[in-house]
């Protein structure tokens, strides 16, 4: 009777194990079904035009038939080059100061904080970005910018309505700063203080022992980390959606409307169905934004692990 | 004297930096607090929209606040039996170190893809079984984007787990499966509890993964598989009318939404606390 109960107890343990094990598998693969799916309902127009048309064309009409996605991809690459501009500079001091200067307690005040910003719905900070940054580009820096910047190339204003690349990108800066924040500080915690010690030690001021040792060394962490923070802006749909004002053409301005590629995904998505091969375009649209996320993040993470395994 | 300037000019800079990060938050926060604290009322929290709510007439967003909460609650829930088995899995019973290292790499990565793509997969799985937009759609969609979230959330809470009890439980005669669930699992319960409220925070603040899987409605959830509301998406599409009521509305709505986030995050901070109080730091 034992027996048989272990017996039974040890078959129970080798189903679940086998059980368990097939689940995993499904999880680690999922990004792979992902993928494939939106592949296969791609295919359609994929096996019309080569992708590498679809992405540097840009004439969209897609009553034509014509799909380019270079427009979206452009608005997409302003607005997330800007985030990344306002954004990494605050991050790295910010994240620096919390791992080698701040004292405890304010160190555990702020990081509930920046969590907490990590946290806010993407439409809060679409609705934060109507009400508070728009209004002000609108207002106040264009009017300015137009009278004293008009001859700089990329600063030109002359969209009267505050909804912008510039809009986008201060939203966007905002909503990476935690993952940025996040990440740098990792990656610096996970500096041996014996280098730290070593610095100090041959007379370095704490900048110069932080510029020289800890941020040499965690180099490679500290870009992963902002490549992390490029991929999550990058795919980022409804808050940029709400402020960048949806207009497809090639910003020549930061002023300019945009119209990035998640936000044509989420316009236009379930009310295609009458024209043909919008569908497929719309879905070989998410296709190429999961792919560009994927590349970056999965580098991002390959040199992250590096970088801790190292310092350990 | 020239590093002394140095040091102090950084200084300043970083300090500066901290507070424009945390000035961001409390901007943000007071905005919607100022903005949505004069449209919020009763009926909005206690009433579905009523004729002609969308021109400004009579009735609540209660639900968007039953169908957010629902989704959420289901997806966290069928999250939570997707990922406890693969949690359990790959801190007992893998044998395999590469397997365990690729399948980690491969939900980090997946923690990366944006919630867009998980709305539009959603979408083809539910074409594929044959389902409309719907809160089964929607539950499924966010299930799968807090997979990931929920594993690592989960794993970090077991591998602090001491290695000696669960040599002890072994030692005992007890098998890996008795081991995860009788030991490990219960030892956790209070951090698998604040993953969950972590996850459930993300799920219901999202908006592109339900925009089609989960579509929209004026009534309340009854059945799985019917459309339903969410708060973000009633912070969309109100926002998006030219009737400024409505527009007040989704004020209202972010409020809400937010202060839900707010509650979730404190009480998981609590949680957190609890679980660590005894942890020498």
């Amino acid at each position: 009777m034992a027996l048989r109960n272990a017996r039974f107890r040890q078959l129970k343990d080798r189903f679940a194990g086998r059980l368990m094990g097939a689940l995993t598998i499904f999880a680690a693969a999922l990004i792979l079904l992902i993928a494939l799916g939106l592949l296969v309902r791609a295919r359609p127009l994929l096996d019309i035009k080569p992708l590498g048309e679809l992405l540097t064309s840009s004439d969209w009409h897609p009553r034509r038939g014509e799909f380019g996605f270079r427009p979206f991809i452009v608005g997409t690459l302003w607005v997330t080059a800007l985030a990344m501009v306002l954004a990494v500079p605050p991050c790295l001091l910010c994240a620096i100061y919390l791992a080698e200067y701040a004292p405890r307690r304010l160190r555990e005040t702020v990081k509930p904080l920046v969590d907490l910003l990590a946290g806010i719905p993407s439409v809060v900070y679409g609705l934060w970005g109507t009400l508070a940054v728009v209004p002000v580009i609108r207002d106040v820096i264009t009017p300015w910018a137009g009278k004293r910047l008009g001859s700089i190339p990329l600063l030109r204003a002359d969209n009267p309505t505050g909804y912008s690349v510039l809009a986008g990108g201060v939203v966007l800066a905002v909503m990476v700063f935690p993952v940025i924040i996040s990440v740098v500080r990792e990656v610096i915690r996970a500096v041996p203080d014996g280098l730290r010690e070593a610095a100090l030690a041959l007379g370095a001021t704490r900048w110069q022992m932080v510029k020289g040792v800890v941020l040499r060394r965690s180099l490679p962490g500290v870009i992963a980390a902002i490549v992390l923070g490029f991929s999550r802006a990058f795919g980022e749909t409804m808050a940029v959606m709400m402020v960048v004002g949806n207009v497809p053409q090639m910003p020549r301005s930061i002023f300019d409307a945009a119209y990035p590629l998640p936000a044509l995904i989420a316009n236009n998505y379930g009310e295609m169905m009458s024209i043909p091969l919008y569908d497929a375009a719309l879905l070989a649209a998410a296709l190429v934004l999961l792919l560009i996320v994927l590349v970056f993040t999965l580098a991002a993470r390959v040199v992250l692990l590096r970088a801790v395994r190292r310092a350990v | 004297m020239g590093k002394r300037l140095e040091e102090r000019f950084f200084l300043a800079l970083m300090v500066a930096s901290m507070m424009i990060v945390v000035g961001s938050l409390g901007l943000i926060l007071v905005t919607v607090v100022v903005k949505g604290l004069p449209a919020l009322n009763l009926a909005m929290l206690t009433q579905a929209p009523q004729g002609g709510y969308y021109l400004g007439k009579e009735g609540g967003i209660l639900n968007a606040i039953t169908g957010s909460l629902a989704l959420a609650g289901g997806a966290t829930l069928l999250s939570f039996f997707l990922s406890l088995p693969v949690v359990l899995y790959l801190q007992l019973f893998a044998r395999d170190a590469r397997f365990v290292h690729l399948a980690r790499l491969s939900l980090d990565v997946l923690w990366g893809v944006p919630s867009i793509v998980y709305g539009v997969f959603g979408f083809t799985l539910m074409l594929l079984l044959g389902l409309r937009a719907s809160l089964l759609g929607g539950i499924i969609a966010l299930a799968l984007l807090e997979l990931p979230i929920l594993v690592r959330a989960m794993e970090e809470v077991m591998t602090m787990v001491p290695f000696e009890l669960k040599e002890s439980s072994y030692a005992l005669g007890a098998t890996r499966l008795e081991t995860a669930l009788r030991v490990v699992v219960r030892q956790t319960v209070p951090g698998l509890l604040t993953a969950l409220l972590l996850a459930f925070g993300r799920g219901i603040g999202d908006a592109a993964s339900v925009l089609f899987t989960a579509g929209y409605t004026d009534r309340l959830p009854t059945s799985l598989l019917r459309p339903v509301a969410s708060l973000p998406l009633a912070v969309f599409f109100q926002l998006g009318t030219p009737v400024p009521e409505v527009r007040e509305r989704a004020y209202a709505s972010a409020l809400v939404l937010t202060v839900i986030i707010l509650i979730i995050s404190v009480s998981a901070r609590l949680l957190t606390r609890r679980l660590t109080r005894h942890v020498i730091r």
